[in-house]
């Protein structure tokens, strides 16, 4: 058993850290939540059913101790800035002009609502199919179909509104 | 054969490359033909691949150290997500009770601690019988704690202490004589002002005389179990690990002076 999980979880940990990493921002707090969730895959590992798949389990795991950690830090707004955060963190040796449209893309990514984010990022960056985006979720496929096309909307307009160069000052983002 | 009307999610199976052959060869026409639309697709197209490539670099670094599954599984952290502080209680408790016990880590494994499985099992159970019960959640009432004592003492074998758990703004309820596998257990109950309810339970240990105190967890219901001098306890109640832990340590600070 202990191989049979080493064998399929292994190789889905650079995977998990980089949706963590998504979500969390900072890598400390990214890394944190992937221990988390490889602790809470072994101790579950008997529970899971024959025929899970175990990618979409795992990142169901991944996600649900995601979500209560940003709940719980939301209730009492410690905001990471964008602007502060440490670009390395994200996305390091991406050349400048990269590092920048990066820095656009993560902003906008930002402003999107939590739930079409994470369904963006699960779908597109994880490539997890819709119906496994579904299971993570835990939500109706219809309704995974719904926030892509919304959240894909969103940040091309968000994209297109706010070019760097355009921008005359740091943008506040009250969390209040 | 007329197509199929294209849709929304048609365009989004474009993006991300789901759809069949014909149908996307449909779609493509379709874009071709509406160049305004397809300007939009093509947006999320590069949004797809920005996206990639921002998070790209995390797949590339190397997986730290506390990350290694498999020297994880090696280690055996504590049942069931156990939080880091009862990691360290744990070894405080290691340390301590090693020495006499010679209790080992693997006691704490999943499989190891069969005991506790069992009464965390047990009390769980009593836990869902009996804390939502409105008209008889106890059988006898704390304003008769002798006749529970005595009772519990009776059925049980060996007298049970029932903590008192006041300063932590838990009265005693009651209690009854519940059945487990292992034979009659004593089940007290205590609430907060805000109704919050505790079951602890107690039962002989035959197997394990003597285990240090672990955490155990069913959902949102949390527990710590431990076996003291032949009896073994859980206190278990819908409360956060870091509150109960406190609890379940008073219980058997008491317990023990008691003894």
């Amino acid at each position: 058993m202990n191989h049979e999980m080493v064998r399929l979880i292994e190789p889905l940990i650079p995977a998990l850290r980089r949706y963590a990493r998504a979500l969390m921002r900072e890598r400390a707090a990214a890394d944190d939540l992937v221990q988390d969730c490889l602790e809470r895959a072994i101790s579950r590992w008997h529970q899971r059913r024959p025929g899970d798949d175990s990618r979409a389990w795992m990142f169901t795991i991944l996600h649900n101790l995601a979500m209560t950690r940003l709940r719980r830090t939301t209730q009492r707004p410690v905001h990471i800035g964008l602007d502060d955060a440490d670009p390395a963190s994200l996305a390091s040796a991406a050349r400048q002009e990269d590092g920048l449209r990066h820095r656009d893309l993560l902003d906008a990514l930002a402003q999107l609502p939590e739930e079409q984010r994470t369904v963006l990022l699960l779908v597109t960056v994880e490539e997890l199919s819709y119906a496994d985006a579904a299971r993570v979720l835990d939500i109706p496929i219809g309704t995974v179909m719904s926030r892509l096309s919304r959240a894909r909307e969103r940040l091309a307009k968000l994209m297109s509104a706010e070019p760097r160069t355009a921008r005359q000052s740091p943008h506040l983002r009250s969390v209040k | 054969m007329t197509p199929l009307p294209i849709t929304e999610d048609d365009l989004n199976g474009f993006v991300d490359g789901t759809l069949t052959p014909d149908r996307r060869a449909e779609v493509s026409a379709y874009l071709d033909a509406h160049p305004h639309i397809g300007r939009r697709i093509a947006v999320y197209g590069e949004q797809r691949d920005m996206l990639r490539d921002a998070f790209a670099p995390v797949i590339d670094e190397p997986v730290p150290t506390e990350l290694d599954l498999s020297r994880m599984m090696a280690e055996r952290r504590l049942p069931r997500q156990a939080p880091r502080w009862a990691m360290a209680a744990a070894a405080v408790l290691l340390l301590s009770v090693g020495a006499v016990g010679g209790w080992s880590l693997r006691g704490m494994g999943p499989s190891a601690s069969e005991g506790v499985q069992a009464l965390a099992r047990e009390a769980a159970a009593s836990y869902a019988t009996y804390v939502p019960d409105q008209v008889r959640p106890v059988e006898i009432r704390a304003s008769d704690r002798d006749v529970l004592a005595a009772w519990t003492a009776k059925r049980v074998g060996r007298p049970i202490g029932i903590p008192d758990l006041t300063a932590a703004g838990y009265r005693l309820m009651g209690g009854r004589v519940v059945p487990t596998e292992h034979g009659p257990a004593a089940l007290f109950m205590f609430d907060d002002d805000r109704g919050t309810r505790l079951v602890m339970l107690a039962r002989p240990m035959k197997a394990e005389p003597a285990l240090p105190m672990s955490p155990h967890a069913d959902g949102a219901l949390n527990g710590f179990a431990w076996a003291d001098d032949g009896l073994g306890y859980s206190l278990v109640g819908m409360v956060a690990p870091d509150r109960l832990h406190p609890l379940a340590d008073e219980v058997r600070r008491q317990i023990r002076s008691e003894a």
